[in-house]
């Protein structure tokens, strides 16, 4: 018997494509096996929305923090300081 | 007893993304923005004796923090000798917010962008603080610093799929802790 293809994926491997593609790194067929769950989900169609607003927010902030390098170099001097003050 | 305690020892690590977003959406330049938040952490090391205790860690050393970038832009502003800084507090809680205006530029956010902006940077960073530690660094590496999954498996040492279920819990909580305000 050959394999059958397989069209419905459980709930967590739709959350997981879906994660993905909030990256950019989900295939075609991923994203049309997570399109056809969605037709079917409501609870997956609700997590799909939320996480795709989650995606648009962060965006949208423009949001930005230290790299780690400079979070590090903040370190080193404020531990110096730290230890200055207890002295 | 005051209510809040002090741990400078956990600053860096608690703090110090969400006091950089908060620099960086209202200063714009990184390097600028990383002096001021060194800048108050070494200002809140020298001035814990005045903790009184009765505001949270965060809102003492984003109240330090405000007074840095003001002078900031004061100096610029004496520097340039020409726009003047305007800042309105808007004490709808005890942390007052400011929003400054400077000589329109056609290619400057306006005013309000900026707000809304830093204020929705300050839920995001406030949220991603609630989440258990690895959780946050994994999803910030990914999310905001943009690193490739490769990448992060080989710095933290985790395979592909740890990342996905540790980054399917971060954005799980990230969103439900963001739609009380935002969504
Ligand atoms: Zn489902």
């Amino acid at each position: 018997m050959s394999k059958k293809m397989k069209i419905m994926v459980p709930c967590d491997e739709a959350h997981h494509v879906c994660d993905k593609s909030q990256y950019k790194e989900s295939s075609i067929w991923e994203r049309m096996k997570l399109y056809m769950h969605l037709i079917f989900c409501k609870a997956c169609r609700k997590y799909s929305k939320n996480n795709k607003k989650l995606s648009t927010t962060i965006h949208k902030a423009k949001v930005e923090c230290l790299d780690k390098k400079c979070k590090e170099a903040m370190r080193l001097e404020f531990e110096k300081a730290l230890k200055d003050q207890l002295k | 007893m005051p209510e809040h305690q002090l741990n400078p020892n956990k600053w860096i690590d608690l703090y110090s993304d969400y006091l950089f977003n908060y620099t960086i959406t209202r200063v714009s330049d990184r390097d600028m923005a990383q002096d001021l938040v060194q800048d108050t952490f070494l200002a809140g090391l020298k001035s814990m004796k005045n903790f009184k205790g009765e505001a949270s860690e965060r809102t003492w050393l984003i109240s330090i923090l405000k007074r840095k970038i003001i002078d900031h832009y004061r100096k610029i502003n004496s520097n340039k000798g020409k726009a003047e800084v305007r800042i309105t507090y808007n004490d709808d809680e005890s942390e007052g917010d400011w929003l400054e205006e400077r000589v329109a530029d056609p290619f400057d956010k306006t005013a309000e962008d900026l707000m809304q902006n830093s204020e929705l940077g300050d839920a995001i960073f406030d949220c991603l603080s609630k989440l258990p530690e690895k959780q946050a660094e994994v999803f910030r590496m990914k999310t905001i610093e943009g690193y490739e999954t490769e990448d992060i498996c080989k710095e933290l040492n985790i395979n592909a799929s740890n990342l996905w279920v540790i980054i399917h819990r971060a954005r799980t909580a990230m969103a439900s802790c963001l739609e009380k305000n935002w969504f």
